[in-house]
């Protein structure tokens, strides 16, 4: 009996899978050499030279490191309505690529995401992806029109995360005083694109020199600014959950950093392209640098770079904007905005270590634990019992940002031809693998 | 002698060099204009097209007389509404041009950037003729040959350029152009109008007209963009003309010897009263005149670069 039981437990089960000898890193709790365990899709258990029966599925992950799934706070699928730029099936499929297993999409689609019937829509045709796991972000007001509030608890019930206007921004302030107070029955945190569309009105790129060489209607810092101060404002009015989206400006850090301090309900994004860049990428009207907040000065990067040290920036999100060909052909001042970003946001946010501002851990806990706590969605993290969302990753492997090669459709990014370091080599969701 | 480069895009990426080249060879297309037989066979068989996409009287004659007397055969391709409304973008519009076999395609444009996106496609030599709030070219080197004539030398001269800096893509040009030559810039005009960061570029900023005219030799009138006042840009064309306008009592703060210029067309009563656009300091026709030889200097130029 006790002979056949034995064997009975060191058979492999269907379903499990071992990652064994990497560097396991899961911020805040574990980071050392060790094995992980997955069995149907959960992780069951960590440590050192798991002792598993002979013939189970086995990934070596030595000389890797083993994280959690990257989790993206702002990610633009385009579906419905923009499928030429992008669809739900194309922009899953970048963000398995990019390491990512959990993204949140902006309900800026045609219809807007503002009802149930939309949100369904989206996780229906995600689900059909078998790919990353997608929450849906809903919109503030119907249609994105700035004046009615959209059905918070509808939304949420049909599976919303959070609640944003995106790129329109809410220039009433009493509107926004309204959703920020109404989302709080449904714990719904607020996502405000912190934009005085007064300030920026008619401008392309950021109000400075550059814009002022290429003759170009600038933006200011302060459009940006004044957003960030009045819902900061409203926050604390209300004791709801703001969350300002791609911080881009020195003053919004700092804003956002004193309101943590107040002990305001408020958390922050930053991009990728806003810590790495400034506004001298978009010299020569290269179109692929036009985004919306725009690049700014290094003074805006160094501050970025400094809230996301200290953790007044809770997470890196890329905005991944899809544009076609086309689209970013065009004059500069018509061109439109946005860049992609899924699948170049580890790279670049690898820089960070490599250059000091981060420890690898806080770059990571940037696009793991940090985000999912941002909205809530119990992702992120490595502990058994989690869903084995799961991102290996090769630290020091180079390549070069080739647009032909990314498995999004947009191709619209300033990073072509930078090489990077530090590439994601697997992709598991639910312990199944999504990428490659 | 010819530039050695295809296209003219903005004054920013020539060198000193290049600027004297052009100038010294519309000196010669400047003795050809004045003959009695204006014409020489310099581009017999060559296609200039003129593709203006914004309306322009003096800039596209000037161009088409400069090709016609260098026997190119000259296009006008004029549409303010541009084919943008049928759906057609910039470049294809220029690639049909090209497919007709155009040597020079002249472009004005109301977006910046605009002849760079040709530039880089065409294989035609992509002329700029404004683009919007970016740069003129030409006009800034008809400027400069105007100040050639008038002043010998470029090296330490006062000059003030008054008025809207910040939509001004002639103030641009002018800006890139003297700095290269050693003049000495002073830009004035209502704070609403002053681009941010200019001074970076190397001029000195001035909000009060007779503060920045002091001592100068030049006076660069800017034309108003009258359809800016409002909430916009400044309360009222009276208040602008009462503070930004250049009267003759205000030309009497510069140089005895100042010459005033302006790149037209004018508003009359406006930035420029009429006894100071008539009198013997205005330079303004003579800029004219110069428009014409200094762009046959530079489609000549380019032709060589093929």
């Amino acid at each position: 009996m006790s002979h056949v039981a034995d064997r009975s437990r060191r058979r492999p089960r269907e379903g499990q899978i071992l990652i064994r000898g990497g560097r396991v890193i899961d911020p805040g709790h574990v980071d050392g050499v060790a094995d992980i365990l997955v069995t149907d899709g959960k992780i069951t258990e960590i440590g050192r030279d798991l002792k598993t029966p002979p013939g189970i599925k086995v990934l070596d992950a030595s000389s890797k490191l083993v994280v959690p799934g990257f989790v993206d706070l702002h990610v633009h699928l385009r579906e419905p309505g923009f499928e030429y730029k992008e669809t739900i099936k194309t922009g899953t499929a970048a963000a398995a690529a990019g390491g990512f297993t959990s993204i949140c999409c902006m309900p800026n689609t045609n219809p807007v995401n503002d009802t149930r019937a939309v949100t369904e829509f989206v996780l229906d045709r995600a689900k059909t992806a078998e790919s990353v796991h997608v929450f849906p972000i809903g919109a503030i007001t119907k249609r994105s029109e700035g004046k009615e509030l959209a059905e918070y608890g509808d939304l949420r019930a049909a599976g919303c995360v959070a609640i944003s206007d995106d790129g329109r921004p809410v220039m009433n302030g009493m509107v926004m005083r309204r959703a920020l107070e109404y989302a709080r029955a449904f714990d719904l945190p607020v996502v405000d694109h912190c934009e005085c569309m007064h300030l920026s009105e008619g401008g392309v790129a950021h109000e400075g020199l550059i814009a002022t060489k290429l003759g170009l209607q600038g933006m200011p810092s302060a459009a940006e600014d004044v957003i960030v101060a009045r819902d900061i404002e409203l926050a604390e009015l209300t004791g709801g959950r703001l969350h300002v989206a791609h911080v881009s400006t020195a003053g919004s850090v700092q804003m956002v950093r004193a309101a943590k301090a107040r002990g305001i309900r408020v958390t922050a994004e930053a991009c990728p392209h806003h810590f790495t860049l400034t506004e001298e990428a978009i010299d020569e009207f290269n179109t692929n640098a036009k985004m919306n907040p725009p690049l700014r000065t290094s003074r805006d990067v160094q501050a970025i770079k400094a809230g996301l040290k200290d953790g007044t920036i809770d997470a890196i999100a890329t905005d991944h904007a899809p544009h076609a060909a086309h689209e970013k052909q065009r004059e500069f001042e018509y061109a439109p905005f946005g860049i992609v970003g899924l699948e170049t946001a580890l790279g670049l946010s690898l820089l960070l270590v490599e250059e000091g501002v981060l420890t690898l851990e806080q770059m990571l806990r940037a696009l793991t634990s940090g985000p999912a706590e941002v909205f809530g969605l119990g992702k992120g993290t490595l502990r058994a019992g989690a869903d084995a969302d799961i991102t290996i990753v090769d630290p020091e492997a180079p390549w070069v940002v080739e647009p032909d090669r990314f498995h999004s459709k947009g191709r619209n990014t300033p990073f072509a031809g930078w090489k990077l370091k530090g590439r994601v080599v697997k992709t598991l969701v639910a312990g199944r693998a999504v990428y490659p | 002698m010819n530039l050695k480069r295809k296209d003219l895009l903005g004054i920013q990426d020539l060198s000193v060099e290049e600027i004297n080249l052009i100038l010294q060879t519309a000196d010669s297309f400047k003795e050809v204009s004045g003959r009695e037989i204006k014409k020489v066979p310099t581009l017999r068989g060559k296609t200039v097209v003129n593709l203006f996409f914004e309306p322009s009287t003096r800039t596209r004659t000037s161009f088409e007389l400069a090709a016609k007397r260098l026997s190119a055969d000259v296009i006008n391709f004029t549409t303010s509404t541009s084919s943008v409304v049928k759906g057609e973008t910039l470049l294809d519009t220029a690639s049909n041009i090209q497919a007709m076999r155009a040597d020079f395609i002249v472009l004005r444009h109301p977006a910046a950037g605009a002849p760079n996106i040709l530039a880089r496609a065409l294989q035609a030599s992509v002329i700029n003729a404004g683009d919007g709030g970016h740069e003129h070219p030409t006009q800034a080197l008809l400027d400069l040959f105007t100040l050639r004539e008038k002043k010998r030398e470029f090296r330490g001269l006062r000059i003030a350029i008054v008025g809207d800096i910040s939509h001004s893509r002639v103030a641009r040009s002018t800006i890139y152009a003297l700095n290269k030559l050693g003049a000495q810039i002073r830009v004035a005009g209502p704070p609403t109008m002053i681009p941010r960061d200019i001074e970076r570029l190397g001029v000195s900023v001035f909000y009060t007209l007779d503060d920045a005219l002091q001592g100068v030799d030049v006076i660069m009138m800017l034309r108003l963009q009258l359809e800016r006042q409002g909430i916009a840009l400044f309360p009222s064309i009276r208040e602008y003309a009462t503070c930004y306008g250049l009267t003759p009592e205000r030309l009497h703060l510069a140089d005895r010897d100042v010459i005033v210029m302006h790149p037209g067309p004018i508003n009359r009563g406006v930035e420029i009263s009429p006894e100071v656009a008539d009198s013997p300091s205005s330079v303004i026709l003579d800029q004219v005149t110069n428009g014409v030889v200094v762009r046959m200097a530079v489609l000549y130029l380019l032709s060589g670069a093929k």
